[in-house]
Formats: structure tokens, C-alpha cells, sequence
């Protein structure tokens, strides 16, 4: 059986042992032909007792083909279609052996490894942390194509298996268990195999343990069929509830929802084959593609260190010192306590360190009363920060987090003073988003050991940091940096130092496009509606109210007073919408009492009525294709420019930047790989007319143009 | 076109609530189209055998209502074994649809006399029991942006800016008209009483109108679609009316039409058919139009269709006397008069479904029925009759009095 290890035992039971060539067990070209082989061996057995399918990695399976499913093009389907005919097939024929077939999950079996498992009788697996099974298909754009959504809506239900095909999670024993997608768990890894054996030596002759409940007579999925009138319900409030969530632009979950529906409704052998139409479709579309070389490939690399400079050896914090207590400060002390590091917390006054403090102490309580936490570990991780107005307290800090207020004398005042606090090798981290890091670092004796750490708000929920290596930033710095990150479960990127960095530049020319539209004349509930209709978490305007309009005023402000006057270009229309928002009308923002919108002590929120009569007019003409472009390019060419001026190092650095801390639509892959699935010579083109119609900060970047001339993609 | 198609009479029952406490629950819906059919009959003394072929209109044709309930009605009612008979679908202009396509039969010169109507037990065969693609395929709504059409509804009179107030004063005064229009016996020319196998009565007038109904009744109803548009269909019509940031829920069960059994049938013939059967004509069909739009928002049909037929038939809104547009929602109606600037007094003049319920597939032969008695009553000539319809259709009659 090549890398599927076949024992036949006196007692009958066959042991199947996947154990694949690399690292883990996948649906390649080898898995296709040991399984077939298998299936083959099975059925020719005399005197079967029962199967066990087993793996020899740390995981069960890993799942499908990714590399061999980003290289599917448009035109193939026939040939996915054969392939998964087969995949399934085989599933069907060991369904149908006349003996039970157990699956010990020894380790994670997602996406087509937990197919496998739905394919056999029985599941019993490890209980442990280590184990997880699930479909997260649906993450990289695809949906489970080897029979995952039919077999679930088989075993579960629609109503109970939709949640686990639409979000794709992973879930541990103990909830598998509780759901009915495992049927058993042992406590030990030496118990596993045992059990298999035993559960199939205890139905020796059973039929019904042979026999998969779908294949049984009289069977009837569980909360009955789609057209039943218990779940018209369902059928009617499914699609809403689900455009709510993707706002129509993922096509997988959609695809999901609709092979469910069938499979609740249909023949079970008809309905595979509804799944593997529409998974040939989605492996076709730009979104998958999108998904799988972004979230996983590119995040596989990010997360493994491809930004971070090699042979330095990996070193945790143990101290570390957070300069203001204010909102960031208490974030980046929170997630650094949580992760087990001394935090010494100083602010102005002990109280305000205290109340930076409290910060933790209500996190932690909502963790508990949600479950995820108990008193034990809420005592220890508010022991391990302490609030306090004394300097001295961070010596011997091994990493100093300065999170103070935008204002570069005061940054530089707090350098010169606390630096000689830091350990002798020691690395200092600056939590700015608009000042440049070569700049902040010249008050500091060791410039070398000076990088920006640039934390998103609020910090505990989000995911990305953004590395600033200023010019006189070591290598050695920036890899402790990285450590760092990654010790408080974060996603580093890593970006050289310029005005806004990467992601606040970027950022910055969303709120401007935004801004301009408004400026223009365009309704300002269309911009936002606009906005999110392209896939951004929210429009335009209303992110311009909570980052603050304020906010913008003082950068622009800050900016000019380097003399960096609208350094990515002109700002009129920001310029004056802002001395109009700001100056004349006092509507600085949310935070500030109201900005574009006025709020509500109820949560809702509706557009401030004099922003109609000072912008708004009726008459001008914009198509809604325009205006999602204008918001959408204007952020892709200016993340192209960062890359073409080497702010961004590589690409995966751009895509996991954008997506995790501006907000780029999951469906684009990040803000580069858009450009590879919409056609670089027809984002060229569209930059033109956008550019020749709107203005010429539209224009495709140079770079884009050399990918074309040399044929390259931006990988 | 050849021939003109004349309207020879039309009747159609009482309507009441269609649940199990409705006044026609005990009624099997070919009960309710046989009375009819029988009525036709007995007052014309009418050679059945005549009769070419009997349309009838049902939104719901499954269980009591399936089996091509056209010809069961038709056989239900005792009639010549050579009549045929069929039931169609156009949503709920059902009922009208059936007398558009019986003038155009009778138009074309290839049929002489038609009946067509329609009939919806809503009470025995509920609103959505015989499924389809529509709100239950969900792969089909995610594609075409499906909402309720009570979404719809809301939608309309979000853009119109109709508030709640103004909606439920439309209500109040269809529920005036209505009740006035009834206590003075407008309606009793065409109403069939509902009787029993031994005459005995089950329902002699309408009694689903609510005289009583007031503003302030009205304003303490709840919103009925607010619930299901959090639930994502506003998002869903945001998304296409972008300038939206929110749809105002404004549509109760006090200001939409009501759930309701009923039935009716219209008599259409050619001027030979009157001629051989010795019936004189009240009306003729001047012209027809059905067309669709926007299907998201789904009811704003009505007005460009009313447009089209008064393109067809070469005339002026001012050519129109009485108006009827089918209160499937008030917003419906209130958007119908501005879309074709016509003014409340001449429309829906003795009230509408809101006040006396919309048995889908009935609906719209009801209505022309009504609205021609008032033709009669106020010796006018002519009136449009329209109707929304699911998918974004809309449906327009014009008919003239001879």
C-alpha cells in the first residue's frame, strides 16, 4: 500500500496507518493511489472483522492539495470533477464494507482529513489539545468537496451542521463529541488504537455498525428535510442572515449554504455530486485563489519568520516596561501579563497607572464569565503588572514599550529620561503611528537599539503588529522585536520607516478617498454604504468618526510642521472638510461629541443633517462602480507604492498588514493580491480611466508595470 | 383587434378572516368558486355548454387547491361536461390576470365566452404551502437579493418618506370607506351570500372590516417586519438602495392587507356571445399591461404598468374616472397615487384590501368587480385597475362602461 501501512490481524481487523512522505498526510497524487489500493485490498479480504484507519504523524490528516488547488485554472473543472468522483467513490466503497470502519483521530483531521472520518462508522479520538477536527474550508474560499458538507447535513442535520460548514471551526473532542461529529474519545494516545479494536470486536455482526446511518432503510436526516415546514424558517432567514456576514462577496459560503440545501433535500449519492460541481466552481474563483495564497500560504510564512533576520538566536521578554497607561499602554500591558510577562506600568500618577491596571482586571473578568478564564489566572495575571509613577521600577526592563501622546518633544523627554533604566542589551519600542522611528530614535544614545512597535486598537483583540526598523535599527533588534510579538500571540509585520509607516499611510487613504466623495457631493450614507458593499468593516466616514477627525487634524498639523506637507499627495478637500468639521462646526469625531454622524445613548448613530447642506448635492453624478473603485484602488495603489519604495519588504508582509490591521475585504487576499487574481494589465488599465476621470493619484505605480514586462505575479 | 371584449357580469363571495376562525373555514375552496359559477348560471339562465373554457386564478394551488382547481370548480359546479377549465398563477394579480387573458381569448376571436376569476382559501391552504423557489431556495435568494415583500413595503415608504402616521391614516380611511360603502349596500349587487349544501347561510356579507378602527388603534400595533429586517434584509436593500441607512419599519397588520378567503368570477364574451345568449354587456376591457421591475423592492409596479395600459389604449389619466390599486400595503397605494399624480378621492373610493382582506389568487377579479359596480353606481365611464405583484410585477385593466 506504498505510505499506507496495511496489518492484518488474526483477529480480522485490518490497521490502516497513514503515514505519508513529508511531514504530514495530505490528498496528493500518493494519498489517491495508496487509498485506492486500500479500498481495493479491503474489499478483496476474507474474514473482515472490522477496520481501523490510524495515522503515524502528530497529526490524522492534514487535508486537501493546497499548492495543486492555487494551480487549478477556469477550464478544468471536468478534471476536478474525475478526481473527486474518484475521492469519493472510494469514501462510498468503504462506507459500504460489510464491517464497521473506525477512525482514530490521533491529531487535527480538518478539511479532507476529518472527511475521511465521516467516511468511517465510528470516530473516537485522542482527547486532547492537540486534536481538533473540523471543515475550514471555507476560510481559503472552497468548501469541503470530498463529500465534508453532504455527510454533515447527513449525520447532523442542516440546521446543526451549517454553523460548522459556514465558519469552518475547529473544534475541540469535548465539543465534537457534544455535537455528534465524534462518537468517542479516550484519555491516552497508548488507549486509541485499543479502542478502535474494541468498539469493532464488541459489534462483530452488528449490521447497523457497518452500515453509515444514510445507507440505512428508512433513514431520515435528522430535523427532517429542507422542505419541511419545521425549517422553512431556516430556508427563508439563511440567506439574509448570511449576506449579513459576507455582504455577498465570498462566494464559498453561499455555494455551502446552497450543496446543504440539496443534501437535505436530495439523494445522498446525487447530492455528492451537486458538491463537487460547485467545488469545482469556487477552486475557479479569484477569492479562493485570494484566500489560500493569503491566509495560508502567505500567513504560514509571515507567522514562521520570514521577515524576522536569520541566526539570531529566539529570546523571550521577561520584563517589560509600558510607558502611559492610557488606552494603548493598558492594551499592550494586558496581552504582555497574559502571556506570562512581568509588566511594570507607568504613567504620570499611580492612579492613572492603577486605572491602566483595571483595564486587565475587567478583561479578565468577562473571560471568566464567559468561561475561559477562572480567579487562579486572573490573580496571576494582574500580578505580574505593576502600576506605578516611578522610573526607577523599570529597571532591568528588557524591553520598554513607550505608548505616550503623538507629540515628538515629549516622546523624546520620556526617551532621554527612562532609557537608562533599560537592561544593558535592551530594546526600545515606540507605540507611534504618525512619527517617524529614525526620528524618535536621534534622542536615544543607542539608535541601533530603537524600533517601532505599532499596536493596533484595542490591542487585546487585535491581531497584527507592525514593525518599524528605523535606519539605524539592528538586526538583532528588530529579531527581538519579532520575538516579542509573536510571545503575545501576535502576527508581526515588518516595514522600513517612513511617513505613516505602512498601515497608517494606507489607512490614511482610505478616510481621505472617503472625504473627497463627500467633498464631491456624493451622499454620505452612499460612501458608506459604498464602502462597506466593497467589503471594508465599516465606511469610510463612520471609521473617519472613531479614528477621530481630530485626530487627522493634528497628524496633518504634526506633518506640516516637519515640513512634510502633503507628503502622498494633495489634501484640499481633507484640509477643508476638516477646518469646516473641526474648526468651524466643532464635530471632531466620535469621541468628541459627534463628527459625520451624530450618536445616539442608544448605540445608533445617524449622518450630522448639516453635513447635507454643507457637501450634498443631488445633482452630481457618480456610478456606485466608480465610487467601490475609487475606495478600493486608492488603497491598493498606495500599499503598491509602499512595496515599489521598499516601506514594504515583501508581499506577504502587505496582505497580512492589510487584511488584519486596515481592514482589506478577506475576499481581495490583502491588498496586493488583489492585483494578481484582477489582472495586472487590467489594473492598469482601470487605473487609467480612474485616474484620467477622478485625478492621477490613481495611476498604477511603476512596479506594476515591470511585473508585466518581466510576467511575474506579486508573490 | 377583432373583437372587443365585453365584461357581462361579475360577482364574488363575501370575505372573511382566513383562519380558523374565519367565517369561511368550513367552506372547501371549490365550494367557494362553485357558489360562484352557479350564481353566473342561475341569473343568466346561462346555456353552459357555451361557455369556452373558465380561468381561475390561485397563489397557492396545492392540497384543496391543486389539481387544476379551474376544472374542478368547474365540475364541482354541475356544469356541461364539454366545459374545460384551468387555474393559473401570477402571484396576486392571479384574479386579474385570468380576465386579461379571458379578454384576450375572446379579443382574438378564438374563444367567445369565458369566465375568469379566481379563488384563495387562505384559512384551508395557507399563504406559502406550496413552497417554491421564492424565499425557500437559498442559494436562489442569495443570487437575486430576496426580501419579504412586507421589506418592500417598508422600503417604499422609507424612500417616500411616508412616516407611520401617514400610513396608518391610510388604513383608517380605507377601513371608512369600506364600512360605509358595505352599511349602504354598494357591494350587494355582486356579493354572492356563502351557503351551506342546504341553503343555509354561512356568510352574507363582507365581515372582516374593522369600522371601528381608529388612529390611535392603529398606532399601538407593532411594526410587523422589523424583527426579520435586523435579521439582514435591510442590509439587503441597502445594498441597492444605497442612499439608505436604515428602512423604517413602518407596516402592521392594521395598515397591510388582511388574510382572508374569498372568491370571484367575471363573464367575458364577445359581442356574439351576448348576442346568441340574449345578456347584455356592462363594460368592455379597453386594455391590459403587465410588466416588472425592480424585484427587490417588488411592489412598484403598479404605476408604470397603469402607464402602459394608458399607452396602449390611447388615452389620458384624465380619461379615468375611479382608480382601485390593490392595498397589498398602504405604502403601496400611497406610492401608486404619486407615481401617476392622482388624487385620493377618485382612488380605492370604497375602500380596499386593508380594510377587507386579499385573498391572493381572487384578488384582482374582486376588485374589477367593485370598482365597475361604482362605475354603475356614479354612472362614470372608465377605471384602471392595478395590482403589485411578487417579483416585482405589475398588473393593469383599463375597463369602460358600454
Amino acid at each position: 500500500m506504498g505510505v499506507f501501512n496495511y496489518e492484518n490481524e488474526n483477529d480480522g481487523i485490518v490497521t490502516v496507518t497513514m503515514d505519508m512522505n513529508g511531514p504530514v498526510n495530505s490528498m496528493t497524487a500518493e494519498y489517491h493511489e495508496a487509498m485506492s489500493e486500500t479500498v481495493e485490498k479491503l474489499e478483496s479480504e476474507d474474514g473482515l472483522t472490522g477496520v481501523v484507519f490510524a495515522s503515524a504523524k502528530k497529526t490524522f490528516f492534514a487535508g486537501g492539495d493546497l499548492n495543486g488547488l492555487l494551480a487549478f485554472e477556469p477550464g478544468n473543472e471536468a478534471e476536478v470533477m474525475s478526481r473527486l468522483a474518484k475521492t469519493k467513490d472510494e469514501f462510498r466503497r468503504l462506507e459500504k464494507l460489510p464491517v464497521p470502519v473506525v477512525a482514530a483521530i490521533n491529531g487535527a483531521a480538518l478539511g479532507g482529513g476529518y472527511e475521511i472520518c465521516l467516511a468511517c462508522n465510528h470516530r473516537i479520538a485522542l482527547n486532547h489539545k492537540s486534536v481538533q477536527v473540523g471543515l475550514p474550508e471555507v476560510t481559503l474560499g472552497l468548501l469541503p468537496g470530498a463529500g465534508g458538507v453532504v455527510r454533515m447535513v447527513n449525520l447532523l442535520g442542516i440546521e446543526a451542521a451549517l454553523p460548522f460548514l459556514l465558519e469552518g471551526k475547529r473544534v475541540a473532542p469535548g465539543p465534537a463529541m457534544k455535537a455528534g461529529m465524534i462518537d468517542a474519545t479516550v484519555d491516552s494516545l497508548e488507549d486509541l488504537l485499543p479502542a478502535a479494536k474494541a468498539y469493532i470486536l464488541d459489534n462483530k455482526g452488528n449490521e447497523e455498525a457497518a452500515t453509515q446511518p444514510w445507507d440505512r432503510k428508512g433513514f431520515r436526516i435528522p430535523g427532517g428535510k429542507v422542505n419541511s415546514p419545521k425549517l422553512a424558517q431556516l430556508a427563508v432567514m439563511a440567506p439574509p442572515m448570511l449576506k449579513q456576514k459576507t455582504r455577498g462577496l465570498l462566494p464559498a459560503p453561499e455555494k455551502i449554504l446552497d450543496v446543504a440545501y440539496q443534501a437535505a433535500l436530495i439523494d445522498f449519492d446525487t447530492a455528492l455530486t451537486v458538491e463537487s460541481r460547485d467545488f469545482a466552481y469556487l477552486v475557479g474563483t479569484p477569492v479562493a485563489k485570494n484566500m489560500i495564497t493569503t491566509f495560508f500560504f502567505q500567513l504560514n510564512k509571515v507567522n514562521g519568520g520570514a521577515s524576522r533576520p536569520q541566526g539570531i538566536e529566539p529570546r523571550a521578554v521577561r520584563k517589560v516596561g509600558i510607558l502611559g497607561a492610557g488606552m494603548m499602554g493598558q492594551g499592550i500591558a494586558y496581552v504582555s501579563a497574559m502571556s506570562g510577562i512581568e509588566v511594570v506600568l507607568k504613567d504620570v500618577s499611580v492612579e492613572a497607572a492603577e486605572k491602566g491596571k483595571a483595564y486587565s482586571e475587567k478583561l479578565l473578568d468577562k473571560r471568566i464569565a464567559r468561561g475561559r478564564a477562572d480567579e487562579a489566572k486572573k490573580a496571576a495575571v494582574l500580578g505580574l503588572i505593576h502600576p506605578t509613577d516611578d522610573d526607577t521600577d523599570l529597571e532591568g526592563c528588557d524591553l520598554i514599550i513607550e505608548a505616550v501622546f503623538e507629540n515628538l518633544e515629549l516622546k523624546n523627554k520620556i526617551t532621554k529620561s527612562t532609557e537608562q533604566y533599560l537592561s544593558a542589551d535592551g530594546v526600545w519600542g515606540s507605540n507611534t503611528s504618525t512619527l517617524p522611528i529614525t526620528m524618535l530614535a536621534e534622542a536615544s544614545s543607542k539608535p541601533e537599539n530603537f524600533i517601532g512597535i505599532h499596536f493596533f486598537s484595542p490591542v487585546d483583540k487585535m491581531p497584527l503588529v507592525e514593525i518599524i526598523c528605523g535606519e539605524k535599527t539592528n538586526d538583532e533588534t528588530l529579531a527581538r522585536a519579532f520575538d516579542y510579538t509573536q510571545q503575545i500571540r501576535k502576527t508581526p509585520i515588518v516595514v522600513n520607516d517612513s511617513l505613516g509607516f505602512f498601515t497608517s499611510r494606507t489607512f490614511g487613504s482610505y478616510v481621505d478617498e472617503g472625504v473627497r466623495l463627500l467633498h464631491e457631493g456624493v451622499h454620505p450614507v452612499r460612501i458608506d454604504n459604498l464602502g462597506k458593499a466593497v467589503g471594508m468593516p465599516v465606511g469610510p466616514l463612520a471609521v473617519h468618526d472613531e479614528t477621530s477627525l481630530e485626530l487627522t487634524r493634528k497628524i496633518t498639523e504634526t506633518w506640516d510642521g516637519m515640513g512634510e506637507v502633503d507628503k502622498w499627495g494633495e489634501r484640499d478637500a481633507q484640509r477643508e472638510v476638516i477646518s469646516t468639521m473641526v474648526g468651524e462646526h466643532g464635530r471632531g469625531g466620535r469621541y468628541h461629541g459627534g463628527g459625520f454622524y451624530e450618536y445616539g445613548d442608544d448605540g445608533t448613530k445617524q449622518i450630522w443633517p448639516k453635513l447635507y447642506d454643507l457637501y450634498y448635492k443631488p445633482d452630481f453624478e457618480i456610478s456606485a462602480d466608480d465610487i467601490k473603485d475609487r475606495i478600493l484602488f486608492r488603497q491598493v495603489v498606495e500599499t503598491l507604492k509602499c512595496l515599489e519604495t521598499n516601506v514594504l519588504r515583501n508581499v506577504p508582509d502587505g496582505n497580512i498588514g492589510s487584511i488584519m490591521g486596515i481592514g482589506a475585504p478577506p475576499w481581495t487576499g490583502g491588498f496586493i493580491q488583489f492585483v494578481n487574481t484582477y489582472g495586472l494589465e487590467r489594473f492598469v488599465e482601470r487605473c487609467s480611466e480612474l485616474a484620467e476621470k477622478f485625478g492621477s493619484r490613481f495611476e498604477a505605480p511603476a512596479i506594476v508595470q515591470s511585473k508585466i514586462a518581466s510576467g511575474e505575479l506579486f508573490t | 383587434m377583432t373583437n372587443s371584449a365585453f365584461i357581462y357580469d361579475a360577482v364574488r363571495t363575501p370575505r372573511s378572516k382566513g383562519k380558523k376562525d374565519g367565517s369561511l373555514y368550513s367552506v372547501k375552496p371549490i365550494d367557494l368558486g362553485a357558489g360562484l359559477l352557479r350564481e353566473l348560471e342561475a341569473r343568466h339562465d346561462l346555456d353552459t355548454s357555451y361557455v369556452d373554457d373558465v380561468i381561475m386564478g390561485c397563489v397557492s394551488p396545492v392540497g384543496e387547491q391543486g389539481s387544476c382547481i379551474g376544472k374542478m370548480i368547474v365540475m364541482n359546479a354541475g356544469w356541461d361536461e364539454s366545459v374545460p377549465g384551468f387555474q393559473l398563477d401570477r402571484f396576486c394579480a392571479s384574479g386579474l390576470e385570468a380576465i386579461n387573458l379571458a379578454a384576450q381569448k375572446v379579443a382574438s376571436g378564438w374563444e367567445d365566452l369565458v369566465v375568469a376569476g379566481g379563488v384563495e382559501s387562505m384559512s384551508r391552504v395557507p399563504m406559502g404551502s406550496n413552497g417554491g423557489p421564492m424565499a425557500n431556495d437559498a442559494a436562489f435568494s442569495l443570487k437575486t437579493r430576496f426580501v419579504p415583500q412586507g421589506i418592500g413595503a417598508d422600503t417604499i415608504a422609507t424612500l417616500e418618506g411616508y412616516s407611520r402616521d401617514d400610513v396608518d391614516a391610510f388604513a383608517v380611511q380605507s377601513q371608512q370607506r369600506a364600512a360605509h360603502a358595505r352599511d349602504n349596500g354598494w357591494f350587494d349587487k355582486s356579493v354572492v351570500p356563502v351557503r351551506d349544501l342546504n341553503g343555509q347561510l354561512i356568510l352574507e356579507r363582507d365581515d372582516f372590516i374593522k369600522p371601528d378602527t381608529t388612529q390611535e388603534i392603529l398606532a399601538g400595533l407593532k411594526p410587523s417586519f422589523a424583527e426579520m429586517g435586523k435579521y439582514g434584509f435591510d442590509d439587503i436593500v441597502i445594498s441597492k438602495y444605497t442612499t439608505l441607512d436604515k428602512v423604517d419599519h413602518v407596516h402592521t397588520p392594521g395598515n397591510s392587507s388582511g388574510i382572508v378567503d374569498g372568491a370571484a368570477a367575471v363573464l367575458v364574451g364577445s359581442e356574439k356571445a351576448g348576442k346568441d345568449l340574449g345578456l347584455t354587456p356592462r363594460a368592455r376591457v379597453v386594455a391590459t399591461a403587465v410588466l416588472a421591475c425592480d424585484p427587490i423592492i417588488m411592489l412598484i409596479g403598479p404605476g408604470p404598468a397603469a402607464k402602459k395600459a394608458l399607452r396602449k389604449a390611447g388615452l389620458k389619466k384624465e380619461d379615468i374616472d375611479l382608480w382601485e390599486i390593490n392595498e397589498a400595503f398602504a405604502s403601496v397605494a400611497m406610492r401608486y397615487m404619486k407615481d401617476l399624480d392622482i388624487d385620493a378621492e377618485i382612488t380605492n373610493v370604497n375602500g380596499g384590501a386593508i380594510a377587507m382582506g386579499h385573498p391572493l389568487g381572487a384578488t384582482g377579479a374582486i376588485v374589477l368587480g367593485t370598482v365597475l359596480d361604482e362605475l354603475e353606481r356614479r354612472d362614470l365611464k372608465r377605471a384602471m385597475v392595478s395590482l403589485c405583484i411578487g417579483g416585482g410585477m405589475g398588473i393593469s385593466t383599463i375597463i369602460e362602461r358600454v
